[in-house]
């Protein structure tokens, strides 16, 4: 790709952009959200086409009108979210859109069986054809899109944050997987906001910022701090700091903690006021389900929780939410905001009883606190009658951060704050968190993300299967203690969930 | 707020080609019998705008309409109840059906397009077998004249039911755009998790708009009751519900919930009962009424999305 220029109306999201891919290479593409990465890959894939500079494949110019054209010349996409119809088998998503028929003009079952198995014996995946989606983990959906495009003789294959939501050895099984296929002589853009990822896997790196090549980093010069400083262009600490507020131990204190996913475990643990306790685990070790348990959105779970000397009885989110427990969902456009509302709409939508006289709303206290919150969570947006929908991942996170914030809260359980989001907006995310801390307040923070788990928390509980398998204290907690207590062995350093 | 505004003024457009081409539109009679309609069907249209709000759907309105009348007729003719006993219990039946609605919705989580089919057979059902097949009317019935005024008398020289209509309007403006009940609808109707994660009782607002829409719909029931002054089981209201829903949808209402307006379900009620007195007024044959009114709420819903997708666009930029 040469000198791509791509505008849109009131922005230049691609200034002059150069990239080149080697064949067989893994290409890592870094950058904060907004710097163009996944507008220069639509690029690259047909969803858009540049204004100016061109593609070049093989030396030979082409031109990639729109998806179609892409897959032609052997590109394929596997988006963030995945394309896949969980309604239907595996040969089915493989070949769809382009069902081979038989001698009466129906699609060929018997070919397209017989043509998908040997692909998934290449990716190692052990799962029938005729297996539906549905019953397939998201990894193994992500691998059948895999599929289909080496089905389509795919030349390079661009990966949008596939990890994201990855486990920890469905992550490993992935990253073996590139590099197999780099191996086999397909090359691949690996788009990420994991640098250990990057670190691992990259031949090469290269960072857009603002729309604009940034640098690019040969296989020897990849570090962690070289990615992060090209793509924000400034230093970052990124390192535990720690803090020095009093803390109040066993403050909030959880027990009996049931959800329907492990019903034959409970969890228990106490946090204090004043610490981030971190929820470290594999995806599905059910810390998810244990936290929505807690905040009553388990109908057939449940536990016993106290606040400070406090037995608090909670049925509903309502509940929860009365006692100033919060919770930050996981699925920030799904459960954490109403996105087609207004910021001031989503701010106060739990405490709207505050913001009323007679059950009718009065719009000019509901416009000063979210002002307020606007100004004190620097959330960029035009304003409070802003759709919620316009805004970008991070700043959509600070709004809902906000609507708790407003509401004084004694807990805050947040379940992977800063999914999707990029450096910079993460680093305000945790210094929110941290003064939320020092302020006296209960912070308990769910994350896949093994450097935000060893960065942000004071204590790491680490799950594994619906049950802690160990509580670690600040000096024990690094990647291996963390790692050997998610897959469930036990560790002299771990603290037993409660203390007797 | 645009929204109201387009279709203001297509209202207007409207009404000015009408009678620029038939003088007869702004006669005193014309006028008074269109606003007299526009009042009977608003006030259901307005509790299936709520419904479809959050993004459900009533299609029992026509059946509990005729199911209310014929009870109406009944209570008051051959059972002699006094009228505002037998406007209670209209209502009461009524709010109840909703409930069992809004029950069968929340607590039993079936689709609200089958319970409100099911409704729509059953309370027609219901209101022939009552009526044994036969119409009932209000002649013999003593003492009712205060409930005859208040459905079709007039006030400061407008029909009733347009009075009624406007008053509900209010009312119903506040529920909807000012009251915290009315914010919990949209943030329903929009996304019910998001609502669900934030502490609202999702099942009881969702609930509740069904048995509104249910009681707003025996209210009309009286006053088209007495519109008609007799209830053929079998054939009255037939359709409502589809009056109902075009006039929402016109009026910027979205079938995926979350979206509309009191202003613009009432304007959007107006607008359909115009063009059936342009139809009645222009010498358009009559059996074309249906054709014109689907063809227009088309035309409105296509404009609309075309817009839509052109502000789309706008906004849209790369991630």
């Amino acid at each position: 790709m040469r000198g791509i220029s791509k505008r849109f109306p009131g922005v230049i999201a691609l200034d002059n952009v150069s990239l080149d891919v080697g064949r067989g290479e893994v290409l890592a593409l870094c950058g904060e959200n907004g710097a163009g990465k996944s507008t220069l890959m639509k690029i690259l894939g047909g969803v858009y086409q540049p204004d100016g500079g061109e593609l070049l494949l093989e030396g030979q110019p082409v031109k990639i009108h729109n998806v179609t054209d892409a897959m032609k010349s052997g590109v394929a996409f596997i988006h963030q979210e995945l394309n896949v119809l969980d309604n239907l088998d595996v040969a089915a998503n493989v070949f769809l859109g382009r069902e081979p028929k038989n001698a009466f003009g129906l699609i060929d079952n018997r070919k397209i069986h017989a043509d998908t198995a040997p692909l998934l014996q290449r990716l190692g995946l052990e799962v029938s054809s005729r297996t539906r989606l549905d019953r397939l983990s998201i990894a193994h959906q992500q691998m059948v899109e895999i599929a289909k495009a080496l089905s389509l003789h795919s030349r390079l294959i661009i990966m949008d944050e596939p990890t994201s939501s990855l486990t920890l050895t469905e992550t490993d099984c992935l990253l073996d997987l590139v590099v197999s296929l780099r191996r086999q002589g397909v090359s691949v853009v690996y788009i990420s906001h994991r640098l250990g990822e990057v670190n691992r896997i990259a031949d090469r790196v290269v960072v857009l910022r603002d729309g604009k090549n940034a640098g690019e980093l040969s296989r020897s010069e990849i570090t962690h701090d070289r990615i992060v400083n090209l793509m924000v262009g400034r230093e970052i600490k990124s390192s535990y700091t720690g803090s020095t507020a009093a803390k109040t131990p066993g403050f909030f204190k959880v027990r009996n903690a049931r959800s329907s996913r492990y019903p034959a475990s409970t969890v228990e643990f106490d946090a204090s006021r004043g610490e981030i306790l971190g929820f470290a685990g594999l995806v599905g070790a059910g810390r998810s389900e244990i936290v929505k348990a807690i905040v009553g959105l388990d109908a057939a779970g449940g536990a016993e929780v106290s606040i400070g000397e406090d037995r608090v009885a909670i049925h509903s989110p309502a509940d929860a939410i009365r006692h100033g427990i919060y919770l930050v969902p996981e699925d920030r456009r799904g459960e954490g905001l109403v996105t087609g509302m207004t910021v001031r709409e989503n701010t106060t939508l739990p405490s709207l009883k505050k913001y009323s006289t007679l059950h009718l709303i009065r719009r000019d206290r509901e416009r000063k606190v979210t002002d307020e919150q606007i100004a004190s969570l620097k959330i960029k947006t035009p304003g409070g009658e802003a759709l919620v929908v316009n805004l970008s991942g991070g700043n959509q996170q600070k709004v809902v951060l906000g609507k708790w914030l407003s509401m004084a809260p004694k807990v805050m359980i947040l379940d992977e704050p800063t999914r999707g989001i990029d450096v910079g907006a993460k680093a305000e995310i945790y210094r929110l968190m941290r003064e939320l801390a020092d302020r006296g307040g209960v912070i308990l923070m769910i994350s896949s993300d093994m450097e935000e788990v060893l960065n942000v928390s004071d204590r790491v509980a680490v799950m594994h299967e619906g049950k802690i398998s160990g509580i670690l204290e600040r000096p024990d907690c690094n990647e291996e203690n963390v790692m050997n207590l998610a897959v469930g062995k036990t560790l002299a350093a771990a603290k037993p969930a409660v203390k007797v | 707020m645009k929204k109201e505004l387009g279709i203001s003024v297509l209202l207007f457009l409207l009404c000015a080609v009408t009678a620029i081409l038939n003088p007869k539109f702004l006669s005193a009679v014309n006028l008074f019998n269109t606003a007299n309609l526009i009042g009977l069907y608003g006030v259901f249209s307005l509790g299936l705008g709520l419904v479809i709000i959050t993004g459900g759907i009533d299609l029992s309105v026509g059946s509990l309409c005729a199911l209310t009348g014929v009870l109406l007729a009944m209570a008051l003719t051959e059972w002699h109840w006094a009228w505002p006993l037998a406007a209670a219990m209209v209502l009461g039946i009524s709010a109840l059906l909703g409930l069992a609605h809004g029950l069968l919705i929340t607590r039993g989580k079936l689709q609200p397009f089958i319970v409100t089919l099911c409704g729509l057979l059953i309370y027609r059902g219901l209101a022939r077998f009552i009526a044994g097949d036969g119409t009932k009317g209000f002649s013999g019935a003593e003492g009712i004249e205060p409930l005859r005024h208040l459905a079709s008398g007039k006030f400061l020289g407008m029909p009733m039911p347009f009075v009624i209509l406007l008053v509900l309007a209010v009312v119903m403006w506040f529920v909807l755009h000012r009251s915290i009940y009315g914010r919990y609808l949209l943030a329903v109707g929009r996304n019910e998790q998001a609502a669900r994660f934030s502490g609202i009782n999702t099942p009881l607002v969702v609930a509740s708009a069904y048995v509104i829409a249910a009681l707003l719909t025996g209210v009309s029931g009286i006053l088209i009751a007495f519109y008609t002054n007799s209830v053929g089981p079998s054939n009255h209201g037939n359709f409502y519900e589809l009056y109902g829903i075009a006039a929402a949808v016109l009026g910027g209402c979205s079938l995926r919930g979350g979206e509309g307006s009191v202003v613009g379900i009432v304007i959007g009620t107006a607008l359909l009962l115009v063009l059936q007195n342009l139809v009645n007024l222009l010498g358009i044959p009559s059996s074309l009424n249906f054709a014109v009114m689907g063809a227009v709420v088309l035309f409105g819903v296509l404009a609309d999305q075309i817009l839509k997708n052109r502000a789309a666009r706008k906004i849209t930029r790369p991630s």
